[in-house]
């Protein structure tokens, strides 16, 4: 069981083109029976944050090839990438680095 | 190794992975520090050594290199994005800190205005050109803001190539950082009373005010409508995205190597990451630029001649570029450009960029491999082209033509199974009266498929052709008909819109042109089938000339 929690979400790189382009989410996730972890949460923006291609932010159970995420500024990496429980007052920051997402313009510069 | 899918996900995840650094693990550098970032497969950083780290290996690129003397005068090419503007970021730490270390050049920024091309409106555009002022003005280095429209007003001297300047040698190098010490020590000396702003480091660097107003083309002036409806035209002749960005590429080069030369800039430095590289490598073969390699992902670009474009961000990936930003606060604008929110399948950029990093979540050592190999890749000078007068050069990407013009093949006619091509051959350039250029489009075939050279039926044409105009023959080999679409699919409208057939879709300098230098009957061209990056429906012919 887990209890409801007050988590902070952001976008950034340009992913918040697919959030209508808001990049600070205060998000309340609801009790429910697992315990939230960030396989969850994606399952969560999916459903109710993402506006528009989820093909481009998800991929399969976790997220697309080339966006970052960070977890109170560490490197999800380091905290077990899908498997970290999320703790109340988290911040889950989404950094695009794709060319879609115009970064670094790709070509000659 | 190269197959990137679902037969590779099942087997990576029962197996477990082989090294995953927990949060109890300390930095591999300091042995203290809690680590924040894991850089390639394993290694995690504290928050200071990653940016001890991030600035060493900035340092580390321009020092190893020595190509930029003290002094000289840079133009930092910006876009907006992270790359870019952490690049900027480090040239103005570099430029601040103490004397022994510090950065010698005198930098200025440009920023090209893309918003036309993107398909902006004019407040969305305006809105992102204020915030990159704002960004601008905080930097402190002279600034141009170019709107890409004015690309129709460059002067014909963008396409000649300028006698190459001859790289200075170590010992040049090293006379030039002693005579400049030298001068620092004398000025230093002389000027000892005002040292708070000698210690800033501020008196060599001679640089005009912050607003830039010697730049004659004033940031202000917005571009006319009529440019920008011929901007946007000209993009939307464009059929496939994968053309539409080289093509994009190729003018953004042009204007922001015209801004460097008018404005006395010897070097451009520009933002491209290794992980942007290695996809660019891997695009470039499939576009058929396998012979430019060197020069579209080495740090030092020389094929302009007399300005040199160097990539000082090389060595960095963009998972540091992106952590560097946000943990540094290092400001960047973001602005949609031409692909934004396509489809994975949308243009071999993009495809070429899923398949990498795709392929880097599996197997995190894929994009230095392939950064290593592009770092083994040797420009080998054309024959007789070091010592003599430049050779013919491609109008788009200003590489030497890798086209052997006696063993030319030009497609044949009745070789075409489906569909016609219409082989639209440009102008006579007045700039190297001798060896005319030509482009060659393909713009109806762009919308449909790649096209492809077909096997040779029959002779190549006796065309009543002038030696002269032979001489010079062709855009890059790209452009003939390889693979590449997006070679052959450039071209530049000046002012008349194109007709509903295309034909009209040629090569116009301001100068001067009269109807098509190669009249002929249209050859049809045999179609391949597929992106690139699939190769078996296309047909590769044993031409002589053209090299795989």
């Amino acid at each position: 069981m887990a209890a409801p929690l007050s988590v902070e979400v952001e976008f950034g790189g340009g992913a918040e083109l697919l959030f209508d382009g808001v990049k600070k989410h205060q998000v309340t996730l609801p009790g429910q029976e697992e315990p939230w972890d960030i396989r969850n949460l994606l399952v969560w923006i999916k459903k109710n944050l993402l506006k528009e291609r989820p093909e481009l932010f998800i991929q399969g159970d976790s997220v697309r090839p080339g966006i970052l995420v960070l977890i109170n500024d560490a490197d999800w990496e380091l905290l077990g990438e899908l498997d970290y429980q999320l703790q109340d007052q988290d911040s889950i920051l989404f950094i695009s680095t794709l060319h879609g997402s115009r970064i670094g313009a790709g070509s000659t510069w | 190794m190269c197959q990137v899918g679902e037969d590779y996900a099942e087997p990576a995840s029962e197996e477990p992975p082989p090294r995953q650094p927990g949060r109890e693990q300390k930095c591999v550098k300091c042995k203290e520090g809690l680590p924040v970032v894991v850089i390639r497969a394993g290694d995690a950083f504290c928050r200071d050594c990653f940016k001890a780290f991030y600035i060493h290996k900035f340092r580390a690129v321009l020092g190893k290199n020595r190509l930029i003397f003290p002094g000289e005068k840079v133009l930092l090419a910006w876009s907006g994005g992270p790359s870019s503007s952490s690049m900027v970021w480090q040239v103005l730490e570099g430029l601040s800190r103490e004397s022994a270390k510090r950065l010698r050049f005198v930098p200025g920024i440009v920023c090209i205005d893309e918003g036309a091309a993107c398909g902006l409106s004019p407040e969305a555009r305006a809105k992102a050109l204020a915030e990159m002022k704002l960004i601008l003005q905080t930097v402190g280095f002279p600034w141009h803001v170019v709107a890409l429209e004015e690309v129709f007003d460059l002067p014909p001297s963008v396409l000649r190539c300028f006698a190459q300047e001859p790289v200075g040698t170590e010992g040049a190098y090293k006379a030039a950082v002693d005579s400049f010490l030298q001068q620092q020590h004398v000025l230093g000396a002389e000027g000892a009373g005002d040292s708070p702003s000698l210690a800033q480091g501020e008196e060599q660097l001679s640089w005009p005010c912050t607003q830039d107003p010697q730049n004659p083309q004033s940031p202000d002036r917005p571009p006319t409508a009529a440019q920008t409806e011929a901007l946007s035209r000209l993009f939307d002749s464009v059929k496939t995205l994968t053309a539409k960005e080289e093509l994009l590429q190729a003018l953004r080069t042009h204007l922001i190597l015209h801004v460097a030369r008018t404005h006395g800039y010897s070097k451009v430095m520009t933002g491209d990451s290794c992980t942007r590289l290695a996809i660019k490598l891997m695009t470039s073969l499939a576009l058929g630029r396998g012979a430019f390699l060197a020069w579209d992902t080495g740090f030092s670009d020389e094929r302009h001649g007399d300005v040199v474009v160097v990539r000082p961000m090389r060595e960095h990936t963009l998972k540091e570029v992106a952590f560097y930003n946000h943990l540094f606060a290092v400001p960047s604008v973001f602005t949609p450009a031409l692909d934004t929110k396509a489809p994975e399948k949308a243009s071999i950029h993009r495809l070429m960029e899923a398949f990498m990093l795709r392929l880097q979540d599996q197997f995190p050592s894929t994009v230095s491999t392939v950064y290593r190999t592009s770092e083994k890749l040797v420009k080998a000078p054309r024959d007789g082209c070091a010592a003599g007068p430049p050779g013919p050069r491609c109008l788009l990407c200003m590489c030497a033509l890798d086209i052997d013009t006696a063993g030319l093949c030009l497609p044949s006619p009745g070789c075409s199974e489906e569909g016609t091509g219409e082989w639209v051959l440009g102008f006579s350039s007045p700039l190297v009266p001798s060896a005319p250029l030509y482009l060659q489009t393909v713009p109806r075939l762009l919308g449909l498929r790649l096209p492809c050279i077909c096997p040779r039926r029959s002779p190549p044409p006796h065309r009543p052709l002038h030696p002269a105009v032979l001489q010079g023959w062709g855009g890059c080999r790209a452009a003939v008909g390889g693979p590449g679409p997006a070679r052959g699919a450039a071209l530049l409208s000046q002012g008349g819109p194109p007709s509903p057939r295309h034909r009209a879709a040629v090569l116009r300098l301001p100068c001067e042109h009269e109807g098509l230098a190669l009249p002929g009957p249209p050859a049809a061209l045999h179609l391949g089938r597929g992106p690139a990056p699939q190769p078996e429906g296309l047909h590769r012919a044993a031409d002589p000339g053209v090299p795989g």
